[in-house]
């Protein structure tokens, strides 16, 4: 097992409030992590925290990234707590929004062609009078880009504005979206909200897919708790910021702690 | 070579044709119109890079005009010209007697005024919407105050008179070489900036319009961009500048006021934030319209004079667009042979080719 991930003994408060506190995660490469609690447990903070959209008050983030140095591949452990998001996303961590946040009035298709910019090695004078380089870079971006809608099923609407898919679709798109990054690590922010029993099942099938087929992490907060159970093998439980279980599904669906956190919330299928 | 390509040749070809027949038919005043429309839109198009494709809410650009034309002058007057100008101070050396041919000038003033983009929009890009507009606006103001109080540089409040009108056109003599400059100028404004915005930057740009959040997680770093859309904007606002100069013959720093950003603002909204053929087309409209009406100051079927009555209706005008026209002539879109088939209806109406 490698590791990925470390959130360690992170807090994050706003003015008096705190949102989350001493939390810690260790996420292995290839694992798929669910994150769960009632609403305004903290879960979407942590998330920003670890996408840098909020430095945390306390505590540190470490992504770990194995470099290729004459042939040798070496772990290279990289503290993100004051990196800036772009540059997180950079390295390797993409995400997906609780409210949906597409480009709303571009097409489905320049979307996903936006998270392909930060590969572009060509400056804005050689892109814009298209460069032969440029050129071949805007080749493979919409190559990749098509190719990567034809996976989530979206290909077909590639022209259509973000905005007119309907709003499972658009869900899928931001997670085409987020892959187009790169990612080694994605974040799914409430991925089946707002879905049907069907659009769930197959969100579910889709996640599996995708980590197989672009070797991801996954880091997910998600109320569905089929999905989660689905997926997940390992999940964490936030309630008022604090960490309260953290375990298999089974141990989870069993645990009091959770039980009582969820009692007249949300009861656990 | 694609069928975009060919089209645009065309288009380019076609406005050459017209400016040719408009030189050797119009009197000077329409000609005058020709080449402050030219100008308004090299200003109109580069402010709607920050503004319109950007959605930077940014009210500099008259500072940045400031810049070219000035550097555009002091580089192109001969020392003679520039001791006669600089009678109650004299103008610190070795601008008094240095002195660049045309084209050397006005890329040199776009260069200063990107620069003066640069130091304006690095603190000022931090910030977001009123806070960003009402910071530019006061670098602009700023600019405008130092150029007024910095006499032995810019002559101060008695401005520059006589700046002198190129006689060549790339070395070709010509009689109205400076339209041709203008109108160049403007041509490679608008193809420029249709280009950028057709590259993975123009794509970076819209994104940070439609959602900064959403686009920082995308990988694109805000501030690099937003700077990077400041400097280009104020680089070809700074080329406007020294045509303007050009153009006019007499700069002081009281045209260089908010009213002067406020008027390509109005362009921009009116041709539509973020559309480049409706920022040409506003300037052009916007520019003969406020000539034209010209008249209504002067008086007419018997009423007296009255100086502002052009605004009034002009500001009638805006309301009529702002009311019907929510996003301008053009919305965020550009002009298309597809767009002008449907509005021109069936006569043209061939089969939409699927691209
Ligand atoms: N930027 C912010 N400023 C102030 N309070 C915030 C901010 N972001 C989140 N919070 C608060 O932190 C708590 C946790 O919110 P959040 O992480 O969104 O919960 P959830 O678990 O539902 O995703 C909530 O009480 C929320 O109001
Ligand atoms: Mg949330």
């Amino acid at each position: 097992m490698t590791l990925l991930l470390e959130v360690k003994d992170m807090t994050m408060q706003f003015g008096g409030l705190t949102a989350v506190s001493n939390f810690n995660l260790r996420l292995n490469k290839g694992e798929i992590v669910g994150l769960i609690g009632p609403n305004g447990a903290g879960k979407t903070t942590c998330f920003n925290v670890i996408t840098g959209e909020y430095i945390p008050t306390k505590g540190q983030i470490v992504f770990y990234i194995s470099e290729n140095v004459n042939g040798q591949i070496v772990s290279k452990e990289i503290d993100i707590t004051r990196s800036r998001p772009d540059q997180i996303t950079k390295l390797g961590i993409a995400r997906t929004f609780q409210n949906i946040r597409l480009f709303k009035n571009l097409s489905v298709l320049e979307n996903v062609l936006i998270a392909n910019h930060l590969n572009v090695k060509s400056n804005f004078l050689t892109a814009a009078f298209k460069f032969p380089a440029y050129q071949r870079e805007e080749r493979e971006m919409r190559e990749k880009s098509l190719e990567l809608l034809k996976e989530l099923g979206l290909e077909k609407f590639k022209n259509e504005k973000s905005s007119s898919l309907p709003y499972g679709l658009q869900r899928r798109l931001e997670i085409a979206r987020a892959l187009a990054t790169q990612p080694k690590l994605l974040l799914l922010d409430e991925p089946a909200a707002g879905m049907n029993p069907q659009e769930s099942i197959e969100l579910m099938n889709l996640i599996n897919q995708i980590k197989e087929k672009f070797d991801l992490t996954i880091f997910m907060i998600e109320h569905h708790m089929p999905v989660i159970m689905g997926v997940c093998e390992r999940i964490l439980v936030l309630d008022y910021g604090i960490t309260i279980a953290e375990g298999t599904p089974k141990e989870i669906q069993n645990n009091q702690k959770v039980i009582d956190a969820y009692l007249g919330v949300e009861t656990i299928a | 070579m694609k069928k975009k390509t060919i089209t645009s040749l065309l288009i380019i070809l076609a406005v050459i044709i017209c400016l040719i027949i408009a030189q050797r038919t119009l009197d000077s005043f329409s000609l005058r119109i020709l080449n402050l429309s030219g100008v308004y839109i090299i200003f109109a198009v580069s402010m709607n890079l920050i503004n319109g494709f950007t959605g930077q809410l940014t009210l500099g650009h008259a500072g940045f005009i400031a810049v070219g034309a000035y550097t555009y002058s002091l580089l192109i007057m001969d020392s003679d010209l520039k001791q006669m100008n600089f009678f109650l101070k004299p103008l610190i050396s070795p601008l008094d007697t240095l002195q660049l041919g045309f084209f050397p000038a006005m890329i040199i003033a776009g260069l200063l005024a990107a620069l003066t983009g640069f130091l304006v929009g690095a603190p000022a890009l931090r910030l977001r919407g009123d806070y960003l507009a009402i910071a530019t606006l006061g670098f602009g103001e700023i600019i405008r105050i130092i150029f007024t109080n910095t006499q032995s540089i810019t002559n101060g409040s008695l401005g520059l008179k006589g700046i002198p009108k190129p006689d060549n056109f790339f070395f070709i003599k010509m009689d109205n070489s400076l339209m041709w400059w203008i109108w160049v100028a403007a041509i490679i404004t608008v193809v420029f900036h249709l280009l950028l915005i057709d590259s993975s930057y123009g794509r970076a740009f819209k994104a940070i319009r439609e959602d900064e959040k959403a686009a920082q997680a995308m990988g694109v770093s805000l501030f690099k961009h937003k700077v990077m859309a400041m400097v280009i904007s104020s680089f070809f606002a700074g080329i406007g500048g020294a045509l303007l100069a050009s153009l006019i013959g007499t700069i002081d720093p009281l045209m260089f006021r908010f009213t002067l950003t406020y008027n390509i603002l109005l362009i921009v909204v009116i041709g539509g934030m973020g559309s480049t053929s409706g920022a040409t087309i506003s300037a052009i409209v916007v520019t003969v319209l406020m000539e034209a009406l010209r008249f209504l100051d002067q008086g007419f079927l018997g009423l007296p004079e009255l100086p502002g009555l052009r605004m009034v209706v002009f500001a009638i005008l805006l309301l009529i667009v702002v009311l019907f026209y929510p996003k301008g002539i053009m919305g965020n879109e550009e002009l298309t042979w597809s767009k002008l088939r449907r509005l021109f209806g069936k006569p043209f109406a061939a089969k939409e080719v699927n691209r």
